[in-house]
Formats: C-alpha cells, sequence, structure tokens
C-alpha cells in the first residue's frame, strides 16, 4: 500500500448514517397497542476503516449488539442508513444481497449455544459453502475445511468432533473457521472473548489479531471489556443508552478521554499492577444506567455527571470534533466549552 | 493476629458416571480477622467447590476446617448453629440468588426470622437498618427483585448476607455479572463494610484485577491445587510459579505503557478424568524438566510467600 490509494480503498468500508433502531413494547393481548418506544440505538454515525479494528464498548443496554445485528441485517432499522464498500445495504438486488451476506460474518459470544450440537465441526464449517453454493465438491470441501481448521490453529482430525466434546476455547476456534469460511471482508465479533476464561482469552485474542494481519480483515469489536479493547482497537466508539458519547482512535481515546463517561469508565476498570492501581484515580460514578424506555432529556448522561450544569438537560449534546479524528458529545468538555479541556495525560 | 478460617488439606472428589474427579487435592490456608484472602483460578480448578465446602453446602471427603477455633465439621445442634451466623456468603448471580416472589423485607429479613425468630415491627426496623448499610432505602422494602437493577440486587444479596453480623464473609465472584461501572460501587461497599463492621473476606474471582483491588492476600489455584500463595503485591508483581506468570501475562493492560503482545499459555486444561501425572501444569509450562512429571511439587517456602513449584522463576 502506498500513498495515494483511489478513493474506493481510502473510503470506509462500513459506514453508519443517523441510525436509529428503535423497539415498541406493545401491551394487551386482543387489541395490541404500543404503550412505549424503546430507543436502542438513537442516530448513531460511525465510519470503519478497511483493515481496521473498530471497537464499540458500553455497558448492557447501550445498545452495541442492536447495531452489530442491524449490520447483519438481522434487525431492520427505523431510519438511517447503513453503507457497505459504498453501497446502501437496504436497497441491494438479489445478486449484491447474495455478495454482501459472503462478505459480512459474524461470531458470536457464547460458542456453547452458537454451534449446533448435533453438527460435526466438519459439518458445522462446511454449512456456509453449500448454503452459498461455493464449493459443490464434497472432496474440495474437505480440503476447504481442514484449511480453515489449520488456520485457526485445531488439527483437521477435529472436523469429526462434535461440540460437546469440544473445550469453549476449541468451540470459539470452530466458530471463527466458520466465519471465515466464505473468505469475508468484514467480521462483527460479538463479545467474541467475554465467555472464555483469561488464558484461552488471551489465545483467541492473538489468533483474531493474526487472522486480520493474515487475511486482511476488517472487525467492528462489540465488547464491554475495556482492556481487551484498548489491546485489539484501531478505533474505539463508546456508546451510552443508544448513542455515542465518543469516539477516536484507540491510542489518543484511552490516552486523553474527552467525555465524563468514558473517564469514569477508564477510572472504574482495575488494573492487575499494584503500583499502577495505588496511582490512578478512582472517582466511582454513581447510579445506574437509565431505562432506554424513558430517557433522560439532554444528554443522556447527564443525570450522573460529575460536570453536569443546568443546560445539559435540555440540548443533547452533537458529536464534535476534540483533537484530530477524536469526538466528543459534551457541551462541557468537547469543543466549545468555555473551558479549554485539560489535555495530555 | 488469630486466624479466624483454619482449612487444612482439604480434599473433595465427585464421583461421576466417567470416573472419580479430584476436584480438591490438599488445599491449606489460614483467614486472619479484617483480612480479604483471594481464591483466584481459571474455570474447574476447585476454587468454588473449597467455598461450598466450606459452608457445608458440599460434603469434603477429607481435612479439617477450624472457624473461631473449633472443629467446624464436628459440631452438632445449637453450637453448629451459632457458628453458622458468623459464616455467610454472596454469590455470584444476583438474577438467581434471590427469590423473585419474595420482598425485599423478607429476603434480608429471613435469616434474622430463622435464627432469632424476630417479628413483626422490630424486624422490619432490623431490615431497614441492613439496607441502609449498604445504600438503600426504605422504600424498597415492600418491592420485588425484579424491579432492581444488577447492582441493587447485588447489596441486597450483600444486605442478606450481613443480616446475622457475620465474621467472615465469602464472596464468590461478587461482580462477575455487574456491569464495569457498578462493579466499582459494589467493590467500595465491600471496601467500607470491611473497615466499618471489621469482617473478613474470602474472594473467590478469576478476575485478577478485582483481586488485586481489594485483596490482601492471594491463593492462586490449578486444577485441585494451590501452587502460589502470598501478599497481593507480592505475588502480582513478581510470580513465582509459572502459572502465576502465564496468568498474569494473559491479561490486557488499559494503560497504553503497559500495552504488551499477550502472551498466552497454550493448550487447554487437562481432563479431569484423566490428570497428568506430577505437576499437573507440566503439559503447558515451558520451563517444565523430567523431574516436574515425577511427582506433583509440594507447596515450599520462598522467601515470605509459597510456591509449587521444581523450577520457580526468579530468585
Amino acid at each position: 500500500m502506498t500513498a495515494g490509494l483511489p478513493p474506493a480503498i481510502a473510503a470506509p468500508l462500513v459506514e453508519l448514517r443517523d441510525l436509529r433502531v428503535h423497539f415498541p413494547i406493545r401491551k394487551g393481548l386482543i387489541i395490541e397497542r404500543s404503550v412505549a418506544i424503546v430507543k436502542a440505538v438513537d442516530g448513531v454515525t460511525l465510519s470503519i476503516r478497511r483493515g481496521k479494528t473498530m471497537g464499540l464498548v458500553g455497558e448492557s443496554g447501550c445498545g452495541k449488539t442492536t447495531i452489530g445485528r442491524t449490520i447483519l441485517k438481522l434487525q431492520v432499522p427505523t431510519s438511517g442508513a447503513i453503507r457497505f464498500d459504498g453501497a446502501d445495504i437496504a436497497t441491494l438486488d438479489a445478486a449484491g444481497m447474495k455478495r454482501f451476506r459472503r462478505r459480512v460474518q459474524a461470531v458470536f459470544q457464547d460458542p456453547f449455544s452458537s454451534l449446533n450440537p448435533r453438527m460435526n465441526v466438519g459439518q458445522i464449517i462446511a454449512e456456509p459453502l453449500i448454503v452459498h453454493d461455493v464449493m459443490s465438491e464434497p472432496a474440495e470441501r474437505r480440503d476447504r475445511v481442514s484449511e480453515l481448521l489449520a488456520l485457526c490453529g485445531l488439527p483437521a482430525a477435529f472436523a469429526g468432533r462434535y461440540p460437546h466434546e469440544m473445550s469453549g476455547g476449541q468451540r470459539q476456534r470452530v466458530g471463527i473457521a466458520r466465519a471465515l469460511a466464505l473468505n469475508p471482508d468484514f467480521v462483527i465479533c460479538d463479545e467474541a472473548v467475554s465467555a472464555l476464561d483469561v488464558s484461552i482469552q488471551a489465545q483467541i485474542i492473538r489468533l483474531l489479531e493474526d487472522l486480520r494481519d493474515e487475511l486482511n480483515l476488517t472487525y467492528l469489536f462489540i465488547g464491554h471489556d475495556l482492556s481487551v479493547v484498548r489491546h485489539l482497537c484501531d478505533d474505539v466508539a463508546v456508546m451510552y443508552l443508544g448513542r455515542i458519547a465518543e469516539v477516536g482512535p484507540s491510542d489518543e481515546l484511552f490516552a486523553n478521554p474527552g467525555h465524563p463517561y468514558t473517564r469514569a469508565l477508564l477510572e472504574a476498570v482495575p488494573t492487575p499492577d499494584p503500583d499502577l492501581e495505588r496511582s490512578r484515580p478512582h472517582q466511582v460514578l454513581g447510579g445506574e444506567v437509565p431505562s432506554p424506555i424513558d430517557p433522560p432529556a439532554g444528554c443522556v448522561f447527564h443525570p450522573r455527571c460529575s460536570l453536569a450544569v443546568a443546560g445539559c438537560g435540555t440540548r443533547v449534546p452533537p458529536l464534535l470534533p476534540y483533537g484530530s479524528d477524536h469526538a466528543v458529545a459534551c457541551t462541557e468538555t468537547g469543543a466549545g466549552a468555555s473551558s479549554l479541556p485539560e489535555k495530555g495525560a | 493476629m488469630s486466624a479466624l478460617l483454619e482449612v487444612r488439606d482439604l480434599d473433595k472428589r465427585y464421583r461421576t458416571r466417567h470416573g472419580v474427579i479430584h476436584a480438591v487435592q490438599g488445599v491449606s490456608f489460614d483467614v486472619r480477622e479484617k483480612e480479604t484472602v483471594a481464591l483466584v483460578g481459571e474455570s474447574g480448578c476447585g476454587k468454588s467447590t473449597v467455598a461450598l465446602s466450606l459452608l457445608h453446602l458440599i460434603e469434603h471427603d477429607g481435612g479439617r476446617v477450624r472457624f473461631e477455633g473449633a472443629e467446624f465439621d464436628q459440631l452438632k445442634g445449637r453450637r453448629e448453629q451459632e457458628l453458622r451466623r458468623d459464616l455467610s456468603i454472596v454469590f455470584q448471580n444476583p438474577y438467581s440468588s434471590l427469590n423473585p416472589r419474595m420482598r425485599i423485607k423478607d429476603i434480608v429479613g429471613e435469616p434474622m426470622r430463622t435464627a432469632y425468630g424476630t417479628r413483626g415491627r422490630e424486624l422490619v426496623e432490623r431490615v431497614r437498618e441492613q439496607l441502609e448499610a449498604v445504600g438503600l432505602g426504605p422504600e424498597h422494602l415492600r418491592r420485588f427483585p425484579h424491579e432492581f437493577s444488577g447492582g441493587q440486587r447485588q447489596r441486597i444479596a450483600i444486605a442478606r448476607a450481613l443480616a446475622l453480623e457475620p465474621k467472615l464473609l465469602i464472596l464468590d465472584e461478587p461482580t462477575a455479572a455487574l456491569d464495569v461501572s457498578v462493579q466499582a460501587q459494589v467493590l467500595n461497599l465491600l471496601r467500607e463494610l470491611q473497615r466499618r463492621l471489621g469482617l473478613s473476606y474470602l474472594l473467590i474471582s478469576h478476575n485478577l484485577a478485582t483481586v488485586e483491588s481489594i485483596a490482601d492476600r492471594v491463593l492462586v489455584m490449578y486444577f485441585g491445587r494451590i501452587v502460589e500463595s502470598g501478599t497481593v503485591s507480592e505475588v502480582f508483581n513478581d510470580p513465582r510459579h509459572p502459572y502465576t506468570r502465564a496468568l498474569l501475562d494473559s491479561v490486557p493492560s488499559i494503560d497504553p505503557s503497559q500495552r504488551h503482545r499477550l502472551k498466552p499459555l497454550e493448550g487447554d486444561l487437562p481432563s479431569p478424568l484423566r490428570p497428568p501425572p506430577g505437576c499437573a501444569f507440566a503439559p503447558r509450562c515451558a520451563r517444565a524438566a523430567h523431574d516436574c512429571t515425577a511427582r506433583p511439587p509440594p507447596l515450599g517456602s520462598i522467601g515470605s510467600r509459597e510456591a509449587a513449584c521444581y523450577h520457580p522463576l526468579g530468585g
């Protein structure tokens, strides 16, 4: 790769524009009526760079998984657009749709429930090849399965095993091999290492890193563990109650967090290094994430924010630049704030 | 400081259809007054079996447990009941550990009703105090568990565990089911309660960062045995057992200056039905030599801490 990339390569692989996903809550058995709306995703704009890893972090219920499902077209957005490689995924024709399904794959959290217990590993990994009709010869498929197993660090003999005969780490390797069967460009990893023990988690993180480099993959890595996200991602978006609070390059965002929520999250994470742990600030966030059914007016974070002022309860803060490539949705610390944010760390 | 809890050579075997699993093998440790001791290790290492044996929720097969100087296993009747009040537990998942059909006042009041026969207005008053101690107001008394968030439920579970004023609280992964910002609140609450009530904690956890933030001493378990023990700063800054080192190297760091390429352990835990001869960690250990596979290494003193390794790191 040299300077002067053609625009098609320099352009982001995935773009979300003002994405909204709202779920009506219905009541009544005979006459069903909508009584409330959960705004799971409420106006998210995000670009995922080609060949890079975008981390999407936030606590339970912040909407991160819904974003992943909407990109996979498992969920229809209420409004807004998703573009994949320049094309709006809502308006794909049949052939375009088939191509899209091949190019976008997912690895899920729980390798105990995401693999069919009645299929052996060979069948699980070969299934996408059959569904997409890319390899009609059984011998050819067997070779491809062995190749994918090897790529994910498993011996070819594993093709005959069933999910219950494997450990959690081995199952997750199978889940990854299945996701790679169709040579995708983009893989959504939804809490892909969260269910694993630390030593196994580190193996799978290493595997994801190696595969990204070897196969030039782009990842959307959805997670709640900031240390893992910090380790694996080039860019990070922090979500809170359906909105993006802060987005930027990982190194920059962790070194110089601009949003009070990001700062609080970072301070809440203990590290296993006693010296470092003692020297870090520990400001604990009060309260819990409010209900997305009736979210606070204005900035959704303001009821828990130590910097909140009167205006925060009325105006929704836009995501504005905060240094280069870094954006923050906060009127107190972000761009246009009366006092300059404390830079450097 | 005297030992509040003394565990010696604790042993537990599970008999399964496929054979015997030796879940806990010769585990010995003390918990002193006002101290937090953490038992860490990955799934299946036996840490929860140790906790459940201490509470007699499962019967162990060998070893002794002394609590406040008395042989806990041999006590019967009233004396056992009295001693049990001094030992309590908070479970991992507050979504399943609270009875969904009971109101908060009954959940927190049940231990006092059962142990002391407290009833009526006095009971409500006591429950109100317990809730206040964990940061919950009296407006919650008549509510049901489903009306609470995960962090609030864990506070309710802590209030219930403290109802009989125990001396030792077993915390079995107390924050593993909670969101990051709520985890910090619960850890702070536990720290504050310990200071105020002079409690001792036995913390069971797989999360090294949680252990670091609240424990004084740490016991690292692998495959049913303690492989290293010492103060948290000794063990985490300068581990002697290769397994402890590997665990620490497996945790990604949030600090940019600490960003390192992860050095994961190879392979998986061995099958507990076919344990390897000698040191159980030898098949995954870079330092393993001939003697490692001959017989399991005993837990030996290295300075002020202990490690079970024939070829320890450092020193």
